[in-house]
């Protein structure tokens, strides 16, 4: 991880959108007072991560991204220790965990160890909030989850906003942006950019196109040899593609297509998403990198 | 065996005392088809992978890999498939070529080939430079691009792909998919599972599983106009919100 720079402001939602290795994880342990930064400082809540250890540690609730609750305690359990540990108790708090324990209150007599994943999830996140931190930390929870059970969480992370809560969350869908206040996109220990979701949009250089043919699998090679083509990347059911010029020659584009055998040819002009802003800006990083 | 069919599956099930992991499923892959599984976590992909792969055998149903009876020939079909997954892949103590040279050594390929074959291989990936360095030293998606190479090393007829790009960056994960697509085209079945939904929408044909069954199956295009959605991950929400909500 290398000249990190943020600031997230109370009570937002703020996103660390990287693939795995981008430096997430790392970052996550120094801000909860886990891991010794090299250099620069970091404060959460005011208070320094290295020098205010201790009393920052009551302030915040964090989440691991590997399960780390006591497997062989029962659900109720493993939530009255972390009350306990806080000075709280589960009834003083309830309210804030409620939408989210209330889904696992009838297996509270389980061990945490015999839970389905979702379940454990939920655990982990009621044990993190049971405090009432100022700031919560959540590192990858939603990994290796479906997309069903990956917006019910985000749905429980939105009511957790509404108590003035400031959400630190990292996550390697880049799909997961838009439910986001703010984002830093991050690739190699470094931050690509930082901005809305709708201004990491607008920073998108140029024009985006949607383009597919009736052979899909050749369509990305041959885009790729085409003379002005920028960039080509395998997009769901289209490539997305952009040209060197400013204004695409759509004609000298569908020609060439026809003259390597594509058939019905499609090719419209589309906003880009996040991943395309990543993908774009992960491009920047091979060459020179710009600083926000 | 019907000649096409690289896996033929009849009404198969596997349960767990009073639970059925997996209910009565029945699909067809074609050679060649990049055939994606998809459905929620605990769907039970992850069982019926395990049965078609020879590794756990089914409470009833019939099945085919490869032409071979999955309770009878699972010794054959194991060494007629490749399979890799996010969680193990590769040894992280071996360098690349080690890896390589153990996996094709397991499936019985002959030293001379496995030689010709591996220079080739690492050519190609760009890892030549990298050949004699421990695996865990690379980052993730050269260690997964290089994992889906072993995995096919000893041309499978099936390939099982079991997650292959959880948590690999954009630029690398749409690499690996080319990968998949020339894999493919020499006439491999790719059978792999994602939570991408933008993945889905590269698979020839999908099935969304739901609580042990398959509820959905079919190209993306035929999906979408089914469930009249204009994206996978939209059909994927209506196929598996109820699982979710019990």
């Amino acid at each position: 991880m290398q000249h990190i720079n943020l600031e997230v402001d109370k009570g937002e939602i703020f996103g660390l959108i990287g693939p795995d290795g981008a430096g997430k994880t790392t970052l996550i342990r120094i801000l909860t007072t886990l891991l010794l930064p090299d250099s620069g400082t970091a404060q959460v809540m005011g208070m320094d991560v290295i020098k205010d250890y201790r009393p920052l540690r009551r302030l915040f609730g964090y989440m691991p991204g590997r399960f780390s609750l006591y497997e062989d305690l029962t659900v109720e359990e493993n939530l009255e220790l972390f009350a306990s540990i806080f000075g709280t108790t589960i009834q003083e708090n309830y309210y804030l965990i409620e939408d989210i324990y209330k889904q696992i209150e009838p297996f509270k007599t389980r061990r945490a160890g015999k839970l389905s994943g979702g379940m454990k999830q939920k655990l982990a996140l009621s044990c993190a909030m049971i405090h009432k931190p100022d700031v919560i930390f959540l590192d990858e929870p939603t990994t290796g989850v479906d997309p069903v059970s990956r917006r019910e969480f985000w749905y429980m992370l939105r009511k957790l906003k509404e108590h003035g809560i400031t959400i630190f969350v990292s996550t390697p869908y880049m799909d997961e942006a838009s439910q986001c206040d703010r984002i830093a996109l991050i690739q190699a220990g470094k931050i690509l950019s930082i901005d809305t979701p709708q201004g990491i949009v607008n920073q998108f250089e140029g024009d985006l196109y949607a383009v597919i043919t009736n052979k899909k699998h050749q369509l990305v090679k041959d885009l790729r040899n085409y003379k002005n083509a920028k960039s080509v990347f395998l997009f769901g059911n289209y490539i997305h593609y952009s040209d060197k010029t400013i204004f695409l020659d759509k004609q000298g584009l569908t020609d060439y297509l026809k003259n390597l055998n594509h058939g019905e040819i499609e090719i419209r002009k589309v906003e880009p998403t996040i991943e395309d802003c990543f993908l774009a800006l992960m491009g920047n990083l091979t060459g020179e990198v710009t600083h926000v | 065996m019907f000649n096409s069919h690289s896996i033929e599956v009849r009404k198969l099930t596997k349960k767990f005392g009073s639970f059925t992991a997996v209910n009565e499923i029945s699909f067809d892959t074609e050679k060649g088809e990049i055939f994606g599984f998809l459905g929620a976590n605990g769907a039970g992909k992850s069982t019926a992978i395990k049965m078609l792969c020879g590794l756990w055998t089914p409470t009833s149903g019939e099945a085919k890999v490869a032409g071979f009876d999955i309770y009878k020939e699972n010794e054959k079909i194991k060494r007629r498939i490749g399979y890799m997954s996010q969680k193990f892949s590769l040894y992280q103590d071996l360098t690349a070529r080690e890896n390589i040279r153990f996996y094709a050594g397991i499936y019985g390929m002959p030293d001379t080939k496995i030689k010709e074959k591996t220079e080739v291989l690492l050519d190609r990936l760009k890892l030549s430079e990298f050949a004699d360095v421990q695996i865990n030293s690379l980052p993730l998606g050269w260690k997964q691009k290089l994992a889906f190479s072993v995995a096919v090393f000893h041309e499978p007829e099936i390939v099982f792909l079991d997650e292959p790009t959880g948590g690999v960056d954009p630029v690398t994960r749409r690499d690996f998919w080319e990968m998949i697509y020339d894999t493919a085209k020499l006439g491999t079945t790719i059978f792999v599972t994602t939570h991408y939904m933008d993945e889905s929408e590269y698979c020839d044909r999908i099935s969304i599983m739901v609580d042990g069954r398959i509820e959905a199956l079919g190209s993306p295009i035929e999906l979408k106009e089914r469930y009249d959605s204009k994206t996978m991950d939209e059909v994927f929400v209506k196929l598996a919100r109820p699982a979710a909500i019990k």
